[in-house]
């Protein structure tokens, strides 16, 4: 049957239809809808784990029992989950492996915009690339076949273009592949040093294998056209550009296996071609591949490293005309994003402001009390970063920093990475007040379920983890843990100074479920008295988007407001929350 | 046939995402090749979003880039003068007139600009403004203006009333249809 997929649900399709039965992931944009889609399938055991690492050693250990497995991550989460990834390289399978790792280019919702083929590498594992929904359902299919008869885990590097655009797939029956036995095998998955030096030979010689794989596979293929003066070698979502601008003008080969590369099929290639234009995204893989072997390419010394491609900047960097659109003539204000009205992070925010506390933060949607008016964040790096940052910041300042810095860290993140942070600050006795925003929920993701939520992937009821109890038990005396409502801007205010007084690290827990959780019940929207408010703006300092000032007079959006009354509490005239709308 | 371009542009939260799915599935029913390209993530919370509807015989590219877009959809007015760079020379814009002020706006960093709908007819720009807040309220919800706006893209595709019903009834939740039903007529009639 033909249907419309993304390529995150085709993933989660040709995960079923391989036989695919345990699925840990962590959620992260690009990524996320891989594992829900997962999920749907019953034949499929599917998790949130607290973390990429914890997700692929847990795929790891399902593979071991002789069941195929999968794990999925965005871009960075794969540099959490290097660590096994470099040994699982050792080790293989039992039964197949797939590890997704979606790229971000041009970083709609990521903090860097890393490459992550060079992890299949340095890491000596094969890694395929697809390019639109139907090739992402069959090479996930083909992956499977790869990784058992190569014994490797296989790596799909999915892309933002690739993973969240939706197009044809046809879809098959599931099969379902016989457990494979377990046996006891110390040399091949015990990796101490006197086994692994036996393994890293083993791993040479499977790439040499995967290299004559790559010659003659089908992932691999040539198009041809009709004018021979360039030759185009790309992949993934740069090819859709390089068929968009070129159609079948130029002759393409199409890598699907990134790694390890065919060297035979690119000179043959190369051989049929006055000269070849790589096209690929971010860093130049493919070119250096190419000249490695002594095909001369030129890459990126036109396309550069930097954002994602489209049509018209491979047609413009190759001398082609484009169409220009139209201009009004003047600037157009910017739409940025914005914590939505009733975030219970805004009142939390506007406390740290207006104390000039410096705060480092983290990934969530909480980076964006980054964002004027707020403007309360002075750091964002990675999962966990504002927690160990903090300590170090804190230490190198011998006491001075003590009292007016803090570290925001969501529930999730938290749970991800912060904790052992935070165990550090315990154990090696920094002065450090760390706050958690707990909002029930992984938000920025889009309502993920993590273990302090009490639910798992599939909704079911499960284990919850207790924060305070949690943050008691690494070493944080009872009562340097305390519990604030983000909505009450005088606790806020009271504990938080009360908490850098101290002398003693200190967790302060912010506890309000996301607005936008569909449980949470909202008192409605409140009216502004326009013969109260003086036009004073006060309650502009929070970035509500549901307030408005026009001609001196503060306005509510009733479509948006939820009736959080954080603004309520900033008005000295009572004029929010106790008129009526003009 | 040349791959024909439909972007649908808005404020995160408007229902842009119900919208082009309902139009790729209607698009695949109809035997074309179809992408469709969305945002998820960050820029979700509040911010500008685009979504790309294109079919054709043999679609390549996800993403329709500038001067490109047969039409541009937009659920409002600031959204619509944003994207004019998209627009193909022979492009029209159907535009909510709806405006929904951006956090520089709110906060006095930058003014809404004045008269965009005059603006982009006097760059040329073949304009399709309704107000389809007003529409989707006299629908019954003010949910209802990505099916008001897809009533008004309607009328620039000759598909049956018949193959629109059929794909509102696939894509809107079963107590919804009839409220999306009437949305889309008023859309279309007005």
């Amino acid at each position: 049957m033909k249907s419309l997929m993304l390529g995150n649900e085709a993933f989660a399709r040709g995960l079923y239809e391989a036989g695919c039965s345990f699925v840990s992931s962590y959620p992260g944009t690009p990524s996320t809808e891989i594992t829900e889609y997962a999920a749907k399938y019953k034949e499929i055991y599917a998790e949130w784990a607290p973390n990429e690492k914890v997700a692929m050693e847990s795929a790891f250990g399902a593979s071991l029992a002789g069941r195929r497995s999968f794990c999925g991550m965005k871009h960075v989460g794969l540099n959490v989950a290097a660590d096994p990834l470099f040994t699982i390289a050792y080790t293989g399978v039992n039964a197949g492996m797939i590890i997704a790792v979606a790229d971000d280019a041009g970083m709609h919702s990521s903090q860097n915009e890393q490459d992550s083929r060079h992890y299949a590498i340095a890491a000596k594992l094969p890694m395929l690339e697809p390019s639109d929904a139907a090739e992402t359902l069959y090479f996930t299919k083909k992956a499977y076949e790869i990784s058992e008869k190569f014994d490797a885990p296989v790596i799909i590097k999915m892309c933002t273009r690739i993973a969240h655009s939706q197009s044809v797939v046809e879809t098959s029956e599931r099969v379902e592949p016989e457990q494979v036995p377990y046996e006891k095998n110390g040399a091949k998955y015990i990796m101490m040093p006197g086994n692994a030096k036996k393994r890293h030979p083993i791993v040479e010689e499977r790439t040499a294998l995967l290299t004559e794989f790559a010659e003659t596979s089908d992932l691999n293929r040539i198009e041809d056209g009709s004018d021979k003066s360039i030759g185009i070698i790309t992949s993934s979502t740069s090819y859709q550009y390089a068929k968009e601008v070129f159609g079948d003008k130029y002759p393409v080969l199409k890598l699907g296996m990134i790694n390890p590369m065919p060297v035979k099929k690119i000179r043959d290639f190369a051989a049929g071609v006055k000269k070849i234009i790589v096209i690929e995204e971010l860093d130049g893989i493919i070119e250096t591949h190419c000249k490695s072997i002594g095909v001369d390419v030129q890459g990126k010394e036109i396309f550069g490293c930097i954002d994602e491609l489209s049509q018209n900047k491979v047609a413009q960097k190759l001398g082609e005309e484009t169409e220009k659109g139209f201009s009004i003539g003047e600037d157009v204000p910017m739409r940025p994003p914005v914590m939505c009205a009733g975030c219970p992070h805004r009142g939390l925010f506007y406390t740290l402001k207006k104390n000039k506390l410096t705060v480092l933060g983290d990934i969530g949607c909480y980076t964006l009390g980054a964002v004027p008016p707020l403007a309360a964040i002075d750091s964002t790096i990675c999962m966990g970063a504002s927690v160990s940052g903090l300590h170090g910041f804190n230490k190198a300042n011998n006491g001075s920093s003590d009292g007016k810095t803090v570290a925001v860290i969501g529930d999730s993140t938290f749970m991800h990475s912060g904790v052992t942070g935070l165990i550090n600050i315990a154990y090696n006795e920094s002065n450090s007040t760390v706050i958690i925003l707990d909002n029930s929920i992984t938000g920025m993701t889009g309502h993920q379920q993590n273990p302090t939520t009490g639910f798992n992937l599939k909704g079911d009821p499960c284990a919850k983890i207790d924060l305070e109890s949690l943050c008691r038990a690494v070493g944080i005396k009872a009562e340097n843990v305390r519990v604030v409502d983000p909505y009450n801007l005088e606790e806020c205010d009271r504990v938080i100074n009360e908490e850098l007084k101290k002398d003693e690290p200190s967790v302060i827990i912010s506890r309000r479920p996301c607005a936008l959780l569909k449980y949470v019940k909202h008192p409605g929207p409140i009216a502004a008295d326009p013969d109260k408010c003086i036009g004073c703006k006060s309650c502009m300092k929070i970035g509500c988007p549901a307030i408005s000032v026009t001609d001196k007079k503060a306005k509510i959006d009733a479509t948006l407001c939820t009736g959080c009354g954080v603004c309520t509490q900033l008005c000295k005239f009572g004029a929010l929350g106790s008129g009526k709308e003009a | 046939m040349k791959t024909k371009n439909i972007m649908i542009v808005g404020v995160g939260g408007q229902g842009t995402l119900l919208a082009s799915k309902l139009l790729g599935k209607l698009l695949l029913t109809k035997g074309y090749d179809v992408k469709v390209s969305e945002v998820h993530g960050m820029s979700q919370r509040g911010g500008s979003v685009v979504t790309y509807v294109r079919y054709g015989d043999k679609v390549y590219s996800p993403i329709i880039d500038k001067g490109e877009a047969d039409i541009i959809v937009s659920f409002e007015l600031l959204e619509a003068a944003r994207y004019t760079e998209y627009l193909s020379p022979e492009g029209t814009i159907i535009t909510n007139t709806q405006k929904v002020n951006p956090m520089p706006v709110i906060t006095g960093a930058a003014q809404y600009p004045e008269n965009l709908e005059e603006k982009m007819k006097n760059a040329g720009i073949k304009l399709d403004a309704i107000d389809a807040l007003a529409l989707a309220q006299q629908a019954g919800s003010s949910k209802a203006v990505n099916l008001v706006l897809m009533g008004r893209l309607s009328k620039y595709f000759d598909f049956t009333q018949e193959e629109w019903m059929t794909a509102i009834e696939q894509s809107v939740p079963e107590k919804f249809i009839s409220l999306n039903k009437e949305a889309f007529r008023l859309g279309k009639e007005v």
